[in-house]
C-alpha cells in the first residue's frame, strides 16, 4: 500500500492474532474486568422465542422439543428472499419462532411482524406438516454468536430423521477457480453435503480449494 | 471437546496412550498449519475425529487432501484430529482463526485433552515474526526450538546433537539490559500460553519455530517440516527433502483465481 518515506505500517496478519489482544489476554482478569466481560456477554446473548399453538411468546424449555423432519434455513438477505419469494406465504405458512440478538453490525427485535428490509431471524411452520419448519436469517450472526445460535435453535429440535437444508449465497469474487472469475457465468450452484445425506443433489459439488465459513458452515 | 469418527476407534475413540501430539499454532504466515498439511498429506493420514468447539471461526469444505474424485467429497472442518498408528503419531490440524476471548478456554481443554488420553507429548509448530528479531537473531539459522523441563530431561541431548538453537529470552524492557528476561514470542498466537501452561502442568511439549514474514509461506512450511523430521524422522531423509512431501490438492489457488486474460 502506498505510505510515506518513513512511514511503518504493521502489515495484518494472515494468523488473525493481534499481539496487543494478546498481551491484554495475558493480563490476570480482576473482578472488574470480568464484570465487564459478564455484561458485554449478557448482552451478545442469543434468546429463542418459540411462538406456541395459543399465539404466547414463551421461551422454549427442555422438555418440548420440536418433531422436526426437514428444516430449511436461508442464511443472509439473497437466500432470505428466495424463500419470501417463491416459498412463503401467509396461507401455508405460519411464524413459530424469532431469535433476539444483538451484535456490532445489527439488532433482531422479538417482534413477529418485519418488513424485508429489517434484520430478522424468523422461523415458519408448515400447515399442512408441521414437522417442516423453515428458517430465514437475514441478520448477521456475529463469530462469536454463531456456535450458540446453533446450540440454541438445534437444541429445542428432535434430531433423529431430520433432514436439514442450508441456504447461503458467496461473492463470486471469493470463489477459487483456474480460469478468472469474470468469465464465469454467475450466478451458480454449489453444494457441500454429510455422508449421510444419501439423495441426489441438484448441482455439483464444491471443489477444493473453495470453503464456507461463519454461520452456514457453523 | 473431541468426537471420534465412525472408523476412530468407535466411540470410545482412537487410543492415544504413548502417543506424540502434532499440533499447529495459528500464527503469522500460518506456517504450522502449511508444515502440518504437508505432514498429513505425505503420511496419507486416516482422520479419526474432530473438535466441537466454540472457540474457533466455523468453516467446512470438501477433503483437503482429495487424491482423486472418489476420496475428494468427505466433509472437512476447522480442527480435525488424524493417525497413524505405526508411527505412534496424532496430529491435529486447526483451519480456522480463533475467536476474541477464546485462546485461553481452548488451550485449557486441549491441555485436559492431551492429559486424559494420556499423549506421551506435545510438538508444537509455529512461527514468529522476522521483522522483530534482534540482531543476534537476524544472523545464522532463522528456526528456534523450546522444550518444557519434563521433555528436557528426555531430549535435550538430542537437540544438543543436532545442534538446533534453543529460542533465546529477550529482556521485558527492550533497551533496558539489566532486567529480566522473558520468553517473547510476537505473531505466535497461542504458542507462549500452551507452552507455559504445559509448564506448569508437568507435559512434555516441544515447541517448534521459524522466522518468518506474511507473503509465500510455502518455503517456510518446507522448511519448519524438515526441522521436524530432523528429531522425529517422519519420513526419510535424503539430499533433496523438499521433494519428498506431498503438497495437499487444497494448496491449489493460494493466491486466488486466474487472472481475466482482458487484464492484458
Amino acid at each position: 500500500m502506498a505510505t510515506f518515506f518513513g512511514e511503518v505500517v504493521v502489515a495484518p496478519s494472515r494468523a488473525g492474532v493481534d499481539d496487543e489482544e494478546w498481551a491484554e489476554e495475558a493480563r490476570e482478569e480482576t473482578p472488574e474486568d470480568r464484570e465487564i466481560r459478564r455484561e458485554l456477554e449478557k448482552k451478545r446473548e442469543i434468546d429463542v422465542l418459540w411462538t406456541l399453538k395459543s399465539g404466547a411468546s414463551t421461551e422454549s424449555s427442555a422438555d418440548q422439543l420440536f418433531v422436526c423432519s426437514k428444516l430449511v434455513i436461508a442464511i443472509g438477505h439473497n437466500a432470505a428472499a428466495f424463500l419470501s419469494s417463491f416459498i412463503l406465504d401467509s396461507v401455508c405458512w405460519e411464524i413459530v419462532g424469532v431469535v433476539k440478538l444483538w451484535n456490532e453490525w445489527c439488532r433482531t427485535s422479538n417482534s413477529t411482524n418485519v418488513l424485508p428490509t429489517d434484520s430478522f431471524c424468523l422461523f415458519y411452520r408448515l400447515v399442512s406438516d408441521p414437522t417442516v419448519l423453515l428458517c430465514q436469517c437475514s441478520c448477521y450472526v456475529a463469530e462469536d454468536q454463531q456456535f450458540q445460535w446453533l446450540e440454541k435453535v438445534f437444541g429445542c429440535m428432535r434430531k433423529e430423521g431430520l433432514q436439514v437444508t442450508i441456504l447461503s449465497t458467496c461473492p463470486v469474487a471469493d470463489y477459487k477457480t483456474q480460469e478468472s472469475t469474470l468469465t464465469l457465468p454467475s450466478p451458480f450452484l454449489k453444494a457441500l453435503k454429510t455422508k449421510e445425506f444419501k439423495e441426489q443433489v441438484c448441482c455439483p459439488l464444491l471443489e477444493q480449494p473453495n470453503i464456507v465459513r461463519d454461520l452456514p458452515a457453523a | 471437546m473431541f468426537v471420534p469418527c465412525d472408523h476412530g476407534g468407535g466411540s470410545a475413540g482412537p487410543d492415544l496412550k504413548g502417543f506424540t501430539l502434532l499440533m499447529p499454532a495459528v500464527s503469522v504466515g500460518n506456517v504450522g498449519q502449511l508444515a502440518i498439511d504437508l505432514v498429513i498429506s505425505t503420511l496419507d493420514m486416516t482422520k479419526v475425529g474432530y473438535f466441537y468447539t466454540d472457540c474457533l471461526v466455523p468453516m467446512v469444505g470438501n477433503n483437503p487432501y482429495a487424491t482423486a474424485e472418489e476420496n475428494s467429497v468427505e466433509l472437512s472442518i476447522n480442527a480435525e484430529v488424524y493417525s497413524l498408528p505405526s508411527k505412534k503419531l496424532v496430529v491435529l490440524q486447526i483451519r480456522s482463526p480463533f475467536i476474541k476471548n477464546k485462546y485461553r478456554p481452548f488451550c485449557q481443554t486441549l491441555l485436559s485433552w492431551v492429559k486424559s488420553s494420556k499423549c506421551a507429548r506435545v510438538v508444537l509448530l509455529s512461527s514468529s515474526h522476522a521483522y522483530q528479531r534482534n540482531d543476534e537473531q537476524l544472523l545464522g539459522t532463522p528456526l528456534r526450538y523450546l522444550l518444557t523441563p519434563d521433555l528436557e530431561k528426555a531430549v535435550g541431548g538430542l537437540m544438543q546433537e543436532l545442534n538446533w538453537k534453543e529460542m533465546e529470552k529477550v529482556a521485558a524492557y527492550p533497551g533496558i539490559d539489566d532486567t529480566d528476561k522473558v520468553l517473547h514470542i510476537p505473531g505466535g498466537g497461542i504458542t507462549k500460553l500452551l507452552f507455559t501452561e504445559s509448564c506448569s502442568k508437568g507435559i512434555q511439549m516441544a515447541v517448534l519455530l521459524k522466522f518468518c514474514s506474511e507473503g509465500d509461506n510455502i518455503p517456510d512450511a518446507f522448511a519448519l517440516v524438515n526441522y521436524l523430521n530432523e528429531w522425529l524422522q517422519l519420513i526419510k531423509s535424503e539430499v533433496n527433502t523438499s521433494s519428498q512431501w506431498k503438497i495437499p490438492s487444497s494448496w491449489r489457488l493460494l493466491f486466488g483465481s486466474g487472472l481475466p486474460p482482458a487484464l492484458f
